[in-house]
């Protein structure tokens, strides 16, 4: 019995420390708050589905699932529309939100389409991967051309392939700088920087000042993990400084000397005005450092607006954004990023599916997506929207008609993930400390491989 | 009333009695629902990937035709420089987290063996980080080994003392060891060794326990130090048990995922062999080309599997 009794205090000691020694893991120093409110979240609720009573009455009962956003307040946002969906037209949205990575969501996706699994419905679908996953997809132009024609031309015709309209935009992005007005004001900058050096010399001078009184205070962070966040940034180093776009008319481009400059410009700033960390960086690690106050510049896309804006982060009121610096030989760019809707062809409910994309892509939704979570609207009308433009203003034209510069996804097709993963892993290689001398032409030969492949 | 009790001469083949054919057959019988089991799970799936290595399957189907390519795959993986070092890394961090727990596990499942107050207790508080999911104990990990907002970098910096009137701290700097190519081997092997240890120490404790008591007291009368009963004692009686653990780890840890997963995704000169598998045949979506690194996978852990059979037959002979 003595023994029995010596068991369960045993037991009960080591739940005590098992929970002890994960709060301390938790705990670190102060960590930044993984979820900051958005603004204006309160003032704006989803809006209604707009033919609800014919959706109702046809599709009632019907279960779907949609892999959805997980990356910022992106899970809030899908399962306060999904609810919404439900309500007006008795569908039931599952919501299961995707890996953060997106090249780990496109291996989640192709997992399942190449099992023709049903268990997808809708699914969110990166700006680069439709040309990849058509096969896959359900041709939604019958139904949805009508609000297609809202939307964008330019990414209607990406999504658009053997004249199949595969999926429908949802919302756009490109990269843009963050900056903190407080601390430019304080060390005596008039205007956020307009070249990477002009970046490097403000990061460097503020980060020495801040540090006095912050020690996790760092000048720039970044998204430097070797995942296809990397290549949209590096992209934006490299024809910013005049250097292509990696593959240019189906050529590789990439070993050039600009490129080379602008990569080991970017290699001897690691840990000296970033974190020596940022090289494992993804938005979210951006976004927290740059909310919490830790860092004076910061490099993501518009959804950080929102959340930064919003309660819960420390520079509410203290930031602006401007376009992304550029190198000595060159203009200003920002990648194209952004996200559609698709409906799987092995779905069981396919117009259920294809109702709740035309929810999801609705101008009343887009308008909601922007307001309350800061994402750009792909719908033309209301990109224009007084009250959008008011808490968005990355849309204001000096910013939104900056050049955008596009991966090189129309080259490489199916082989779209397998070269991106090619070029961020040696960016990630030149990060950590490699010569761009050394690690681009094997990069250059990789690529050429991928495209003689094919 | 088995045919083995029959003490007559084996009767030449065909002439067997009735008795021992209908026994054959139950014996065939009874064991075929195991051998099924068996080929399902393991000979099908295993020759399945054997074949696909010879083909240049695509994981997206349907948009190449599967071809065979005969040894292509193989002559490719031949060159694959990128697949040679994911060996060389996986084996380092073998030799090194193998070791490391090995000695560990075994000056702990000594302490918890001999008897003092409280050693339930021990026991029991022990296997906490083994009790802990890789992949959490992983992430646990990442956020403690941050640079910025890491606790191992905020402790150590802060920790300091003062010898011989000089001051040291224990770290002078913040540290990314995870980031830091020359720091992210130690920092995923301290992770492994951390969660493992106490599960040699375990399977080295159930060793140490069948060795009888009185072997020691005999040798205590005749005047043997401890250090001479442990090796002359405990150590040669321990060593079927050490065998198993050695070749259970050595095993688990060539074919290493979670924690290099978690720690370093897709960086380049981070990845252990399983990590590259998988972005070969997931995220590049060469089934074919994936096939061939599992197939070379199997060659390298069998021939480790190999090497510790003969060692162990031929130390029993």
């Amino acid at each position: 019995m003595k023994h029995r009794a010596l068991l369960i205090v045993a037991g009960l000691v080591g739940a005590a420390t098992l929970a002890v020694s994960l709060s301390v893991a938790a705990a670190g120093t102060s960590r930044p708050r993984t979820h900051a409110t958005p603004a204006k979240s309160a003032a704006i609720v989803p809006p209604r589905v707009p033919n609800r009573a014919a959706i109702k009455a046809k599709y009632h009962g019907q279960k779907i699932t949609f892999v959805g956003d997980s990356v910022g307040n992106g899970h809030v946002r899908d399962l306060a529309l999904a609810k919404r969906f439900t309500k007006d037209t008795g569908i039931k949205v599952t919501v299961v939100p995707h890996p953060a990575a997106s090249d780990q969501s496109y291996a989640q996706l192709a997992r399942a389409f190449s099992s023709k699994s049903s268990s997808i419905d809708v699914a969110m679908i990166d700006v680069v991967w439709p040309g990849a996953f058509a096969p896959y997809l359900v041709n939604l132009k019958p139904k949805l051309a009508k609000q297609a024609k809202l939307h964008l031309a330019s990414i209607v015709a990406n999504d658009t392939i053997g004249g199949k309209l595969v999926a429908m935009p949802w919302f756009g992005d490109y990269g843009i700088l963050y900056y903190r007005t407080d601390l430019l004001k304080k060390y005596g900058y008039t205007a956020p920087p307009k070249t990477w050096t002009q970046l490097f010399q403000m990061a460097k001078k503020i980060q020495d000042g801040e540090k006095k009184s912050n020690s996790n205070f760092a000048g720039f962070v970044f998204q430097g993990n070797a995942y296809e966040g990397l290549t949209c940034d590096a992209l934006e180093w490299i024809a910013s400084a005049g250097g292509g776009h990696y593959i240019d008319g189906g050529k590789v481009t990439i070993d050039n000397a600009k490129a080379r400059t602008i990569l080991d410009a970017f290699r001897t700033q690691i840990g000296k005005i970033t974190p020596q960390g940022v090289t494992t960086y993804q938005e979210d690690q951006t976004e927290h450092a740059f909310d919490n106050g830790d860092a004076a510049f910061a490099r993501n896309w518009p959804y950080q607006y929102g959340i930064g804006a919003g309660a819960g982060s420390k520079v509410a009121g203290k930031f602006g954004v401007t376009v992304l610096p550029h190198g000595a030989a060159g203009g200003s760019v920002g990648t194209v990023g952004g996200w559609q809707l698709a409906v799987s062809k092995f779905s069981k409910h396919k117009n259920a599916a294809i109702e709740f994309v035309r929810y999801m892509t609705s101008p009343g939704v887009e308008k909601f997506d922007a307001i309350s979570n800061s994402n750009v609207p792909t719908i033309v009308s209301v990109a224009k929207n007084k009250a959008v433009v008011k808490t968005n203003p990355y849309l204001k034209p000096a910013i939104a008609s900056v050049p955008r510069v596009t991966r090189p996804a129309k080259f490489l097709g199916t082989h779209y993930n397998e070269a991106s993963k090619v070029i961020y892993q040696g960016v990630n290689q030149i990060l950590t400390g490699t010569p761009a001398s050394r690690v681009l032409p094997q990069i250059k030969s990789r690529l050429q491989q991928i495209l003689n492949s094919k | 009333m088995s045919s083995v009790a029959t003490p007559a001469p084996i009767p030449p083949r065909g002439r067997r009695t009735k008795l021992q054919r209908r026994q054959t057959r139950l014996g065939w019988l009874l064991l075929l629902p195991a051998l099924a089991v068996v080929a399902f799970v393991a000979i099908y799936p295993l020759g399945k990937t054997v074949y696909q290595s010879f083909t240049n399957q695509e994981f997206l189907a349907g948009l190449t035709p599967t071809k065979w390519v005969g040894l292509h795959n193989y002559h490719a993986l031949f060159h694959d420089t990128i697949f040679r070092d994911a060996i060389v890394l996986t084996l380092k961090f073998t030799a090194i987290t193998v070791g490391f727990e090995f000695v560990l596990g075994l000056i702990i499942a000594l302490v918890v063996n001999s008897s003092f107050k409280g050693r339930g207790l021990m026991r029991a508080v022990m296997l906490v980080p083994w009790a802990i999911p890789t992949v959490v104990a992983a992430k646990m990990w990442q956020w403690m080994l941050d640079d910025t907002y890491g606790v191992v970098n905020d402790l150590g910096t802060r920790i300091h003392f003062t010898l011989f009137g000089w001051h040291f701290h224990l770290l002078s700097h913040s540290h990314a060891w995870i980031a830091d190519p020359s720091t992210q081997l130690a920092s995923v092997s301290a992770v492994d060794i951390w969660k493992t240890t106490p599960f040699v120490a375990l399977l080295l404790l159930a060793g140490l326990q069948v060795i009888p008591n009185d072997l020691y007291e005999a040798a205590s009368v005749d005047g043997a130090s401890k250090l001479q009963q442990f090796w002359r004692i405990t150590l040669p009686l321990l060593r079927p048990a050490i065998l198993v653990t050695l070749i259970f780890r050595t095993l688990d840890a060539l074919r290493v995922f979670d924690v290099f997963s978690v720690f370093f995704g897709n960086r380049l000169g981070a990845q252990s062999m399983a990590v590259y598998d998988q972005g070969a045949i997931v995220q590049d979506g060469h089934v074919g080309y994936g096939a061939a690194v599992s197939v070379a996978i199997f060659l390298i852990i069998s021939l480790f599997v190999v090497m510790y059979v003969t060692f162990v037959r031929v130390s029993e002979q």
